[in-house]
């Protein structure tokens, strides 16, 4: 009998063996705090769970109704020191983890710059951290170091204790950036920035993916991380150097297209400012970029002009915006950026004679001055209009 | 005929729609064909149909409408289950170079659709129709506030259930996710009709779910018999109560944020596009806006089953029935603060994060608070182990462990590393299943001697319980473990093997609720077959305490002869110690309201209006959507809306009864 219980917990034995609880054994320090987060929080429950799943057994068995001898009292139904112990115990439980939750959140909020190396190392002023800036693409992912003039494709090394600064952003959809040896997740989003900071602490290669379902190909978007040493990490750089090849913007709308289990691919040469175009989604020529159609609104848009100016301002477009009512977008590809200082075209611009369009379309302007500043932006204004 | 005309008449419909590549929904297709012709057939030969049209599509009556609501998620349920399976054989199956069986384009709609399925049309019909079954007799009451759309409500429901199983045949589901985030379910990026398949099938349906929620929440307030103030209530009412609040305070969310998102779709605007000033990260707040309290809408009517049960099986009264009360409120007003914890990796700061993390830990305090008055009305009872109490100790196991994983990821460090994961996956499913789906069983098991007037079978009840609670388990504690290893969820192949071992225990988990499934089916037929010997003729068969229990099973069409007078919280319970004697004389007609097919054909030209804006058959979409405005307004000029059941017919029934109940003696 014993012997088949035995054999019975082989194929468990077995499963355990095999087992890699990446996220219980990170190699990053960021990692490590979150797990043990994770670990003081399950301990901190366990003190009431644990209580509480034992009386239900006790009670459910003690209080069967076989059992004649357990006291029966149908009519008690309340005592009010019962209920103050009822609400306090899980109330204090949830005092110590929201206090642990308000520090942890605080200090291990990635967007902060690290504190220390490793529970027992600080910081070293003297090394920059490396800049890596990563791209969720579909369906791979693209890691561009600023420092070192290269990028990759699913291939992402870093050395061991140099912090490393990540920002993050996107091309078409919703990704998450996740190496869980590394460092908690944050989602990779088209037009955002997002930013992580970590470190790595044990040389050794791990796992990095997608936690974000962003389509067909989501199951291959995953790549490689190392932790390497700093000998290592220069042979790695000189290895994309070597690589040769340029990442420009026209590579990069190729690279951009859909496609799925990208084998790894470098570049010893990448665009200093492709990031930026990435980010502000205006990398193919003749898009206006996000920050610059920011600027302009801050000043009060383009008036007329910028609504139907539209055409630089497309993105979605693998499978254009195929609406089924509506006007096709109509633009002027006539304003100029500063890509294309002369505008893209025909159309010769005109300096809106009026500047009322560029703070409401001509509307009548309320009669006090709420803002004295408005001045600033907009220049002297007529008397007459308000 | 011309491409201009075939193009107006079927929109984006053509041949190549129909999925007959795919063998798996053809044998499906071939297979629901044959049950679906032969279901017909049977109804036509038995000459079914006018009881059926009069009896059941067109009743008012809100037990027969509740016990319809469970047939659709009973359904339903079989198809959200065939999807998980696929997904629990692909994982166990694609490693090691194997693609598994299912490619991308099938896997994606696959997961997507169990989690609509699940949610929208198996855990919401379950609890609406328990609700509706047992809350105007809880309260003492003929009907619900407006019958008429009561049947209305069921019937949309019905209606975007039938819209997401024409996917399956028709073109196809969206590849989204089971809340669409854009931009991936943009146009942009999701082209096809998939995920307008989804947007009109969760819109019909939401029309449905919101009137039944303004009509619930009337009927509690308005229609509770003399006696029973509001701290009078039963545990049960008072959860449904809340879950109707929430529901019409958060549905409107959700059909707004569709409504912007098909905007975007159909007609160009740019609320959630990536261009254009659109913010995807808008929609992913609103939608959970709507979905955090979902998830309250569905358990709190289950904590509410769980209420009654173990008071009624432990001979007791419930503790704390004021703290329980302050509870479910308290749960309910919180559960609108908290939606912030599904996104914190989406880059808010610290403070924010921590405020919706620590939020979502004080709601524990209350449902903790709970879990401690269930164990305290166990705590000097006598407990006897039926069905539902079965299902009631296997929850307060299960739920705990769930709801410990849950404020686990309410640490926004912790969820770093285990959000999306599998370890979140386990996480809700030991919350829905531990607490809905067993909710929803100890209620069927509870309520199905009264609304049929006989016991279900407990061998196969018991069969079906243990198959369930292992499988569950076996099912889900792996992927808790897999979390903990980093995998992600949704993924379709593998390429690191020794995660393999995991994978196919859960498979087998997922057979053993695939057995309990089956069990309960089983447990219909054989109770059904063997109705003679379960009967009940008491319609108290559980020594029960609450007014349902006062009544016939199953009740007569008018529920109570005489509207019954509360004096105490459990008033049935003090109306059988105060020896209550059922009133023999005396008997009055009875005004009710009249069955309607409005309901029925309304819901129709919504689905058929759903149908056509799928597919850009904009002749139909109008044509249904005239047709449902010249419905409504019709039956506005329907002046046969009530009748009086004569005082004769109720002496009739209630002497059958008075025979039944001194035959039992």
């Amino acid at each position: 009998m014993s012997r088949l219980k035995i054999l019975a917990l082989l194929p468990l034995a077995v499963a355990l063996s095999g087992c890699n609880y990446i996220v219980l054994a990170p190699a990053g320090d960021i990692a490590a705090q979150q797990r043990d987060l994770v670990i003081i929080s399950t301990v901190l429950m366990l003190l009431i769970v644990v209580p509480v799943m034992a009386l239900t057994v006790l009670f459910a068995w003690r209080y069967r109704q076989s059992n004649s001898s357990a006291r029966y009292e149908p009519d008690w139904d309340h005592s009010t020191k019962l209920e103050l112990v009822i609400w306090s115990a899980p109330l204090l439980i949830i005092v110590c983890l929201g206090a642990l939750t308000w520090m942890g959140t605080h200090l291990l909020d990635p967007y902060r710059t690290l504190g220390r190396i490793h529970a027992d190392r600080a910081i070293d002023q003297s090394k920059a951290p490396l800049e890596v800036d990563v791209v969720a693409l579909d369906w791979k992912w693209l890691f561009i170091y600023p420092d070192y003039g290269i990028a990759t494709v699913n291939d992402l090394a870093a050395p061991v204790d140099r912090p490393i600064n990540f920002r993050i952003t996107a091309s078409s959809v919703m990704n998450s950036f996740y190496i869980p040896a590394l460092a908690g997740q944050i989602y990779a989003m088209p037009g955002m920035e997002t930013k992580l900071h970590a470190v790595v602490n044990h040389a050794g290669t791990y796992k990095g993916f997608s936690a974000n379902y962003s389509g067909a190909g989501f199951s291959g978007m995953h790549f490689s991380f190392q932790g390497l040493d700093d000998k290592g990490f220069d042979a790695w750089v000189a290895q994309a150097k070597s690589a040769g090849g340029s990442l420009g913007r026209t590579e990069y709308l190729q690279l951009e297209k859909p496609s799925e289990n990208e084998p790894v691919r470098r570049w010893g040469t990448v665009d200093s400012d492709l990031y930026r175009l990435i980010l502000n989604m205006c990398v193919e020529t003749g898009k206006m970029c996000q920050s610059e159609m920011m600027a302009i609104d801050a000043k009060g848009g383009n008036g007329h002009e910028g609504l139907n100016n539209t055409l630089p301002l497309s993105y979605d477009k693998y499978a254009r915006r195929g609406s089924a009512f509506g006007p096709e977008p109509s633009f002027i590809a006539g304003t100029c950026t500063p890509d294309a200082p002369q505008g893209q075209t025909t159309a010769a611009i005109k300096a809106p004679l009026d500047p009322a369009p560029l703070v409401g379309a001509g509307l009548k302007r309320p009669t006090f001055a709420p803002l004295k500043s408005s001045s600033f932006f907009l220049g002297q204004r007529p008397k007459s209009d308000s | 005929m011309s491409p201009d005309l075939l193009k107006f008449i079927f929109g984006r419909l053509g041949f190549d729609s129909l999925p007959i590549h795919e063998l798996i929904l053809v044998g499906t297709f071939a297979v629901v064909a044959l049950g679906g012709v032969t279901l017909l057939a049977g109804l036509t030969y038995f000459r079914l149909w006018g009881y059926l049209w009069r009896e059941w599509f067109t009743t008012v009556d809100h037990k027969r409408i509740g016990i319809m609501y469970m047939i659709l998620g009973i359904v339903m349920l079989l198809r959200g289950f065939a999807d998980a399976l696929m997904m629990r054989a692909q994982q166990a199956m694609a490693f090691g170079g194997s693609e598994g069986f299912l490619p991308a384009h099938h896997y994606d709609q696959v997961f997507t659709a169990h989690g609509v399925i699940m949610i929208f049309f198996v855990a919401m019909p379950l609890v609406t129709g328990l609700m509706n079954f047992v809350v105007p007799l809880q309260i003492g009451a003929r009907d619900v506030s407006f019958p008429f759309l009561n049947n209305f409500s069921f019937w949309m429901t019905v209606g975007g259930a039938v819209l997401v199983m024409l996917s399956l045949f028709i073109g196809e589901f969206a590849r989204t996710g089971w809340l669409a985030y854009p931009p991936l379910s943009n146009i942009g990026y999701s082209p096809d009709v998939g995920v307008d398949y989804y947007i009109w099938g969760l819109q019909v349906a939401g029309v449905g779910t919101t009137l039944s929620g303004i009509n619930l929440i009337c009927t509690i307030v308005k229609l509770r018999c003399p006696g029973m103030t509001m701290m009078r209530m039963p545990v049960f009412t008072w959860t449904s109560l809340c879950t109707n609040i929430l529901i019409v305070a958060s549905f409107p969310v959700l059909t707004v944020v569709l409504a912007l998102l098909s905007l975007d779709r159909y007609v160009g605007t740019n609320f959630f596009t990536n261009d254009f000033g659109g913010s995807p990260m808008m929609y992913v707040n609103l939608i959970w806006i709507w979905g955090h309290p979902e998830v309250y809408i569905l358990v709190l009517p289950a904590f509410g089953i769980f209420s009654e049960v173990t008071s009624t099986f432990s001979g007791k009264r419930l503790f704390g029935y004021t703290s329980m009360v302050y509870a479910t409120v308290v749960i309910t007003i919180l559960s609108y603060l908290v939606w912030l914890h599904h996104f914190f990796t989406m880059g808010s700061g610290a403070s924010v994060n921590s405020f919706f993390g620590i939020t979502t830990m004080i709601i524990s305090i209350p449902t903790g608070a709970k879990m401690f008055n269930w164990l305290f009305t166990m705590y000097r009872g006598r407990i006897r182990y039926e069905l539902p109490m079965m299902w009631t100790i296997a929850f307060m196991l299960t739920f705990v462990l769930g709801g410990m994983t849950g404020v686990l990821l309410a640490v926004p460090p912790a969820d770093f590393v285990l959000h999306n994961s599998l370890f979140l996956i386990a996480h809700f499913h030991n919350v829905i299943i531990g607490g809905v789906v067993f909710g929803a069983f100890a209620g069927i098991n509870y309520w199905f001697p009264k609304a049929f007037g006989f016991r279900l079978d407990p061998f196969w009840g018991k069969c079906s319980f243990w198959f369930w609670v292992t499988g569950f388990y076996m099912a889900f504690m792996p992927l808790y473990v897999l979390g903990l290893m980093g995998v992600t969820r949704r993924l379709r192949v593998f390429d690191d093997p020794s995660l393999q071992i995991w994978f196919v225990i859960a498979a087998i988990g997922a057979g053993l609720v695939f057995l309990g499934i089956l069990s309960m089916l089983m447990q219909f037929a054989v109770s059904f077959l063997k109705r003679e010997q379960l009967k009940d003729v008491t319609g108290d068969p559980w020594d029960a305490r609450t007014l349902e229990w006062a009544t016939s099973s199953p009740p007569p069409d008018y529920n109570f002869a005489f509207t019954p007078v509360v004096h105490d919280n459990d008033a049935w319970w003090d109306m059988k110690k105060r020896g209550y004697q059922r009133p023999l004389t005396g008997f009055k007609p009875i005004h009710m309201p009249s069955s309607t097919g409005t309901g029925i054909i309304l819901a129709g030209f919504a689905t058929a209006m759903g149908f056509g804006l799928v597919w850009y058959m904009w002749w139909l979409a109008a044509l249904s959507f005239i047709a449902m405005l010249a419905v409504g307004i019709g039956h506005t000029f329907n002046y046969h809306r009530d009748f009086d059941i004569p005082a004769d017919d109720v002496i009739r029934t209630e002497d059958a009864r008075t025979k039944l109940l001194a035959g039992a003696k």
